[in-house]
């Protein structure tokens, strides 16, 4: 429904260009949109700002190419995949002379998917984890409710307790069926097919027990105490914590990485191949790695950032926090993915239609 | 020639908006996908000119994405509901059209132009917009569910929303005018003095209406019937924005397969299976009205 009306957006988007613009492409919830205004008043380049919350919507848009847009933001094997279809440009390292801003121990990772970083920044990275309700969830469950771990939501007999109350899935395979494979013990980066079908069991056994799968909507549902229970990223969850915090309402938002293991991924801001303002994408770019401008967006989203020099201008509850800002001990609880092939990938959204679906 | 023209204009239009379309669809649908930009291969490489570019691009055309979707039952089940939920909503809108096309052909002619206003007003507001409004109505704490609470008809809120029931209501709401106009138009043309012709020879009125005014808005019953029933089974915006996560129809499926597993083959299959279910019964409709035709001619 939303990702309709995006598209209707987006398609309206590309057919008009003008000359200073630049048009971005960003996750919804992801930026203090007072930088939006600050970066036009900056710059005088009028600023197009159109969101999404599917990794696959970007990637067809990127792939049917002419998308209109100056700067996207995909993750880390989404991006992969996408240079690899020729679908960005090398950034101008000499127009981007905030680069030095940029984190080494991220840079590090990031490499793995976009080698030398040679198309894209990093904008923030997270886990994808479990919000939990926490006074409904342990009033269901009982004070030891297991809301650090997978089993909270791959256990079909806690599931079936937690149903009534309400449980959100991300609708991202390449996110639930890693964790799945976390849970049952495989390596969530496997990409042999009969060790990815093993999953198949696992979640058609607590599908009837999910509310809805999106991957977006959770944020408010949470905040408003309508579900108790979403897999999500870590950066939305907490978002919801914080609402529910402004609106007083009592609900108390909490946010795990599980102990199964978290996926870690990084959200990289990159330019189209075909953009039609690549300059004013390199002055984007420019602009967000400056460091008190992308410690604002930190600030405003809970998401870490892949900019070392933005941390002094990080508030503690955001730098502080190990569900952030993660500590020697989570790191290695974290891992990452790469992503699978044309064959594999038919397999796994086959997968994910079932699961969705039911048949 | 001014015939020839004349003759010449819907096969331009037919060529253009139809068969060019189906075409490049059709030839995605006997692609592979690819990690490329666009999303499939074979390319026309027409680099040793353009008739052997075409020839090696035919070349490597194959059915498999075919034989994918007979070994999947997903994609028949979801076939089947569709035009499950066609056929039902066809014929729940035909059950509301037509008292109110019959309505408005009884109507005093200096009223009938604002009927007619009444029933086109609605394409004045987006079709998106009207049926968002239904989530307004039909959710847990909508509107209807107030009305009935309040008047103490249920004790508990109906689930109506995300569910098979409002995918209905918004289809015969949005696809109620296609049925309202063709059957108005053809009742509109009726001779009044038939019925009174059929009640002098014996009918009652009830008998009349079944032998004199349905035959006579035959036509206009099977087009606004058709009106409704093809754009209903491929609908999209209605079942995702309405119905539930068990709404299977086939418009859903190919939005996933094109933009959730982006595989733009599958996709294209899934289409051109699609328009070959319409095609088959607008061809044989056809050539049934044609044998009528010779019969009574």
């Amino acid at each position: 429904m939303k990702r309709f009306a995006l598209l209707l957006a987006g398609t309206a988007m590309a057919t008009a260009a003008a000359a200073e613009e630049v048009r971005v492409y960003n996750w919804s919830d992801y930026i203090d949109e007072d930088l939006l205004t600050k970066f036009e008043e900056e710059t005088g380049i009028d600023l197009i700002y159109d969101v999404f919350d599917s990794n696959e919507v970007l990637e067809t848009k990127m792939l049917a190419g002419s998308s209109g847009y100056d700067v996207v933001v995909p993750s880390g094997t989404f991006l992969q995949r996408q240079i690899t279809a020729g679908a960005f440009q090398e950034l101008d390292m000499s127009k981007l002379p905030n680069a030095g801003n940029l984190w080494g121990v991220i840079q590090d990772r990031t490499a793995q998917y976009d080698p030398g970083n040679a198309y894209s920044i990093n904008y923030m990275w997270g886990t994808t984890g479990i919000g939990v309700n926490v006074d409904k969830v342990t009033e269901i469950l009982g004070e030891d409710a297991p809301i650090g771990s997978l089993d909270l939501v791959l256990n079909p007999a806690n599931m079936e307790k937690l149903a009534a109350c309400g449980v959100h899935f991300l609708d991202a395979p390449s996110e639930i069926i890693p964790a799945t494979l976390a849970y049952i013990g495989e390596d969530p980066d496997s990409q042999d097919p009969d060790v990815i079908a093993k999953t198949e069991e696992t979640l058609m056994a607590v599908r009837p027990y999910i509310q809805k799968f999106h991957s977006s909507e959770y944020i408010n549902a949470l905040a408003n105490g309508d579900i108790c229970v979403a897999v999500g990223w870590s950066g939305d969850i907490l978002q919801a914590r914080d609402r529910a915090w402004e609106a007083d309402n009592g609900v108390e938002i909490a946010y795990n990485a599980p102990s199964e293991g978290a996926l870690m991924w990084f959200d990289q801001m990159a330019i189209p191949a075909d953009a039609p303002n690549p300059e004013a994408a390199h002055t984007f770019l420019n602009f967000i790695m400056d460091a008190q401008n992308m410690a604002a967006a930190s600030n405003y989203v809970y998401y870490a950032n892949g900019n070392e020099a933005s941390k002094e201008f990080l508030v503690e509850d955001v730098i502080g926090d190990t569900a952030i800002y993660p500590d020697e001990a989570t790191l290695e609880n974290l891992y990452t993915t790469t992503p699978y092939d044309a064959r594999v990938q038919r397999g796994v959204t086959r997968l994910w239609t079932k699961v969705k679906s039911g048949t | 020639m001014r015939r020839a023209f004349l003759i010449l204009v819907p096969y331009i239009w037919l060529l253009v908006l139809f068969l060019a379309p189906f075409l490049i669809v059709l030839r995605i649908s006997l692609s592979d996908p690819a990690l490329a930009i666009p999303p499939y291969v074979p390319q026309l490489d027409a680099a040793e000119g353009v008739w052997p570019g075409i020839v090696n691009l035919v070349s490597q055309f194959d059915l498999e994405n075919y034989a994918f979707l007979t070994g999947d039952d997903l994609y028949w089940k979801a076939y089947l509901s569709s035009l499950q939920i066609a056929v039902v909503s066809t014929f729940l809108t035909l059950l509301v059209g037509f008292p109110i096309a019959y309505g408005m052909a009884r109507a005093p002619v200096e009223w009938r132009a604002t009927l007619m206003m009444l029933v086109i007003l609605p394409f004045w507001t987006s079709f998106l917009i009207r049926v968002y409004a239904w989530i307004g109505i039909l959710g847990t704490e909508g509107y209807l569910n107030q009305l009935l609470l309040s008047v103490g008809v249920i004790d508990a809120p109906l689930a109506i929303l995300n569910t098979n029931i409002a995918v209905y209501i918004g289809i015969v709401y949005t696809y109620l005018p296609f049925m309202v106009l063709p059957i108005y138009a053809a009742l509109e043309k009726m001779d009044d003095s038939l019925l009174e012709a059929a009640e002098d020879l014996g009918c009652t009125r009830t008998s009349a209406f079944w032998l004199v005014t349905v035959p006579l808005s035959k036509t206009g019953i099977i087009a606004g019937c058709f009106l409704v029933f093809i754009p209903a089974l491929g609908e999209f915006v209605i079942p995702s924005l309405l119905g539930g996560s068990d709404t299977l129809m086939i418009g859903k499926v190919l939005w996933e397969e094109f933009f959730s597993n982006r595989d733009w083959p599958v996709a294209s299959t899934v289409a051109v299976i699609l328009l070959l279910i319409l095609i088959i019964p607008i061809i044989l409709f056809q050539r049934n009205e044609q044998k009528q035709r010779e019969m009574d001619g």
